[in-house]
């Protein structure tokens, strides 16, 4: 059989909305994908990769072109599609009033699998995802990765005869990210499925036997993951920070300066670049005088990297930067900014932190990072006076959270994981209605708005809800901003915006550091923890592991070495063993 | 879309369906506790009867006739007179509100009375109408009934040769008691209830969960769909239209002439009219709270407001006798009332439930659509 699983040809879907007029999502788009194998379809958000995902699984109809899945018309017959094909949408939708068990044999029964086949089926499932234990736990009460894994289950109770994906592992942490993944790869290898996933993650894409490059509802490229990679043969290169100085210094003039460089981040404590193929070596030189740079091995990221760029600079042009100006107080009085001693959240007799102390110095860069469901969120909210903690001692800029929460909370700024912005407001009526929340006088209200305006390049009649992901977290950026706080307080902002927007956000992060202004974030993206000057660990509501990046690596030993997301898988599963071997003694 | 309904996987779907329901309290609540609420308000607290009303008697003629006329007042159920000396008094009474009426014997009522045309004057207080009416209806019956007591009693046969008494009587419902017809009304009310509370939210919920796009890559048929939705709250519906049906007859004593058979099989047949126009709604909608208030506006209110269930259908506009007919309630209700008051009578038992069973395949169809697949 070698015929293509799926054939799109001058595919192209429009949707229409009410307020942005017609939108293109796949714009004459054509892929063929190959039987037994595992082919992924990469790219930013929005780049089109679950419209195209619903049309292979029959639930949309595209508006041009052809599309056929395991050979059949899937426009003109899409229920004989269903009933061969196995999906998993990017939300899967588990009933969460019912138990594990009877989720996994509500999807058995729609497909028919028989009794016998059931009891082997369910066995393996299981034992994969290592939910025995948990049969009879409602859905709703699992924790995200274990919802995922558990979505995946339902998803292969019976074997079809292709396997759709759609970007299984967003907002899954890595350790339940690296389950998913070897369930998926060992039913490619031991069954010879057909697999097409989608993913933002260049890393996952890697393991796949070929690639499709999307962007703009296009796909830039298709290949193996070799073949693509070879694109950035001989561009790539690393800086070596030297000892003392934050890699994003070095990473910031190198992004700043466009005309030679592609793309620049910071990793393992140097600076991971790309520049142009006609840059010139003097010229780099001497925007970092006295760095070692030295060649590395290229990387799929690396050509996603260019394609995305080469794309993004095709269709208008260089994206306008933000610029950095004054924002923070300075006044360095040597103190920490952020005390916390003993602190403790319990939720019933349920321990969400335990007994956590850390502090945070001034201008200081501090990620919060773990698992799903490890505490970091509670830990957060208790931080920035949104949630008491139940006992403790929690400092923030000198102002004690517990008894004086108002008067701590005019000093910080918050930007929530959600668009917390009023969508039909425009950016100035917003701006001008959370200045007017943290009491901004008429004339400061003014000038900061025209100030917050300049530095994050926002046009202030624009309607709020319809910038583009990147500008709104610049909003909602701006906003948290306003009435210049010490601290800035950002929960998950980089999730849901392509991987230039999250260059051009961490960059205003680093400025807004210079100026002295201290940043708490968490994330999802452990490359991004490379950023911060120091990090938190959580797991399980305990403090694992806080120091540098570099500290952090070097605690995970030779599983650290490569990168922050080895670091902390390492980190994570040894605490968990330690605590198993605890229970069992 | 196919028709096509498998036996395994409609089990699957209806015992997914039923464990959701039983294991979301406020559906239970909801479907069962509300139901004996309103039948313990309709029953109870509402009724459009007037007992005890105050009227004002005001005797300006004070002789042995016109006090044993007027006497007749007092041993009326319905009213409580209230004896004043005169006009300016009474008319204080009802401002004050104390008094619904006023009764005025003028001062030559004995002389007039002799002579065979003896008037005496009600005043009544419209503000509320309703009841204006029914001590108009109870003070008129009670003055007839004194003085053709009074004239027998005289054996006056002479005096009686010009005037004709009427003797009323009232079909149906005997005593005239409201509770008598607002409790078949009131299983139209619950019937409605299920479809309007319940159903409504149960494919929008799915919408809201993202659990539907799971759902439509598999097997899984919409008309499966539809059908499992519904089972479960058949259910419900008829154990409300069992307690419906026990209160009526022996908490409230309401006649059930028609066949026992006839008046379940039709609340049955407009139950699942009223959950699949639930499920339509629900399916249009996508989103629990539009839903909901959607349902409230477009089948609960109107089956409270327009279909005959408190106000007398041929007295409004034809815009609104229009509407009226539309609505499926307004069928049911006419046909429980007949059932309940007056027995089978076949030619509406046929009309009404041929109309009930096209809204029935009409709006299963619909909400069927609804699921059909897909996501643009």
């Amino acid at each position: 059989m070698t015929d293509p699983v799926v054939a799109a040809e001058g595919l192209s879907k429009v949707f229409r909305d009410d307020n942005l007029g017609y939108v293109t999502a796949i714009d004459a788009l054509t892929l063929n994908v190959r039987p037994g194998e595992l082919t992924a379809l990469v790219g930013p958000d929005g780049a089109g990769k679950t419209t195209l995902m619903r049309m292979f699984a029959g639930l949309m109809k595209p508006d041009g072109g052809s599309l056929s899945v395991l050979g059949i018309d899937v426009v003109r017959d899409p229920q004989q599609v269903q009933d061969r094909i196995s999906y998993m949408p990017q939300r899967f939708g588990l009933y969460e009033d019912l138990s594990v068990m009877e989720n996994l044999d509500l999807y058995a029964d729609l497909h028919g699998v028989p009794h016998e086949e059931r009891r082997e089926r369910y066995a393996r499932m299981l034992e994969m995802t290592d939910m025995a234990r948990f049969t009879a736990r409602p859905a709703g009460k699992l924790s995200g990765g274990m919802k995922q894994k558990l979505g995946l289950a339902c998803t292969l109770v019976r074997s079809p005869e292709l396997l759709l994906l759609d970007e299984p592992s967003v907002g899954v942490d890595p350790l339940s990210r690296r389950d998913l993944w070897k369930i998926v790869q060992q039913l490619v290898e031991d069954e010879g499925l057909s697999v097409v996933l989608s993913t933002s993650y260049s890393d996952e894409a890697e393991r796949c036997a070929r690639v499709h490059v999307m962007h703009g509802g296009r796909v830039l490229e298709s290949g193996q993951p070799g073949a693509i990679r070879e694109r950035a043969r001989g561009l790539t290169f690393t800086a070596a920070t030297p000892d003392g100085t934050p890699a994003r210094n070095v990473q910031a003039r190198l992004i700043d300066a466009s005309a030679l460089i592609i793309d620049a981040v910071p990793q393992g404590g140097n600076v991971r670049y790309i520049r142009r193929p006609d840059a010139d070596e003097r010229e780099i030189e001497a925007l970092i005088p006295g760095i070692a740079r030295e060649r590395r091995v290229e990387e799929l990221e690396d050509a996603f990297m260019m394609l995305l760029r080469e794309h993004e600079e095709a269709a208008s042009g260089a994206a306008p930067s933000m610029k950095t100006t004054e924002n923070g107080i300075r006044h360095d009085d040597g103190k920490p900014v952020i005390q916390v001693r003993d602190l403790v959240r319990k939720f019933g007799d349920f321990t969400a932190v335990a007994s956590t102390s850390f502090a945070v110095e001034r201008g200081e860069i501090f990620g919060l990072l773990g698992p799903n469901g490890a505490g970091k969120t509670t830990t957060f909210r208790m931080l920035c006076g949104l949630l008491p903690a139940t006992s403790g001692h929690l400092e923030v800029a000198g102002r004690d959270l517990r008894t004086a929460r108002a008067r701590a909370r005019a000093r910080i700024g918050y930007v929530s994981q959600k668009f917390a912005l009023y969508g039909n407001l425009s950016v100035r009526e917003n701006l001008q209605f959370f200045g007017g929340a943290y009491g901004l006088g008429q004339r400061a209200l003014r000038e900061r708005i025209a100030a917050m305006v300049a530095q994050f390049n926002l046009d202030p009649s624009a309607i709020s809800g319809l910038l583009p992901a990147g500008y709104r977290q610049r909003l909602a950026m701006a906003t948290g901003l306003l009435h210049q706080p010490e601290i800035l307080f950002l929960d998950e902002p980089t999730s849901g915006i392509d991987p230039l927007a999250r260059r051009a956000f961490w960059r205003t992060i680093t400025a807004l550091a210079q100026d002295g202004v201290t940043i708490v974030i968490t994330t999802h993206f452990m490359e991004e923890a490379e950023y911060c000057d120091r990090i938190a660990i959580q797991d399980a509501g305990e403090m694992l592991a806080i120091g540098t990046p570099r500290e952090i690596r070097e605690l995970a030993g030779q599983a650290g070495a490569r990168d922050m997301n080895s670091a902390f898988i390492a980190i994570v599963e040894d605490s968990r063993d330690r605590r198993g071997t605890r229970v069992a003694a | 879309m196919s028709s096509f309904v498998s036996k395994g996987r409609f089990i699957a779907l209806v015992r997914k369906e039923t464990r959701q329901m039983l294991r979301d309290r406020t559906n239970l609540v909801v479907g069962l506790l509300l139901p004996v609420v309103l039948i313990l308000l309709f029953g109870y607290g509402l009724s459009f009867d007037v007992t005890d009303a105050r009227v004002a008697v005001v005797m300006e003629d004070n002789s042995a006739a016109t006090t044993s006329i007027v006497s007749g007042l007092a041993g009326s159920d319905y009213i409580s007179p209230v004896w004043v000396y005169s006009m300016a008094e009474a008319e204080q009474l009802i401002r004050k509100g104390e008094a619904d009426a006023i009764l005025r014997v003028p001062v030559d009522f004995t002389r007039n009375l002799a002579a065979g045309h003896g008037a005496l004057q009600l005043i009544l207080n419209g503000v509320d109408s309703n009841s204006a009416q029914a001590i108009e209806g109870y003070a008129n019956s009670a003055m007839q009934s004194a003085i053709q007591i009074n004239a027998d009693r005289q054996g006056n046969l002479a005096t009686q040769s010009g005037s004709v008494s009427i003797v009323s009587r009232t079909w149906f419902n005997e005593a005239n008691d409201s509770t008598w017809f607002l409790v078949p009304g009131l299983i139209v009310l619950v019937m409605t209830l299920i479809g309007a509370f319940l159903t409504s939210l149960l494919i929008a919920r799915e919408w809201e969960r993202g659990t539907l796009e799971s759902l439509f890559v598999t097997p899984a048929r919409p008309l499966e769909l539809v059908l499992a939705k519904l089972a479960p709250y058949v259910l419900i519906g008829a154990i409300d239209l069992v307690m419906c049906l026990l209160a009526a007859k022996f908490v409230f004593g309401v006649p059930m002439r028609g066949s026992l058979w006839i008046i379940a099989l039709s609340s049955l047949l407009y139950l699942l009219v009223s959950l699949a126009l639930g499920l339509a709604i629900s399916g249009a909608m996508r989103n629990q709270f539009a839903a909901s208030q959607v349902a409230l506006l477009a089948s609960f209110m109107p089956a409270m407001m327009l279909s005959g269930f408190v106000f007398d259908l041929r007295n409004v506009p034809l815009a609104i006798q229009v509407i009226s007919n539309l609505l499926p309630a307004t069928h049911f209700m006419g046909l429980i009332k007949t059932l309940f008051m007056a027995g089978d009578y076949w030619p509406q038992i046929l009309r009404a439930n041929a109309t009930l069973a096209v809204y029935g395949v009409v709006l299963v169809a619909l909400a069927t659509r609804t699921l059909a697949k897909k996501l643009d």
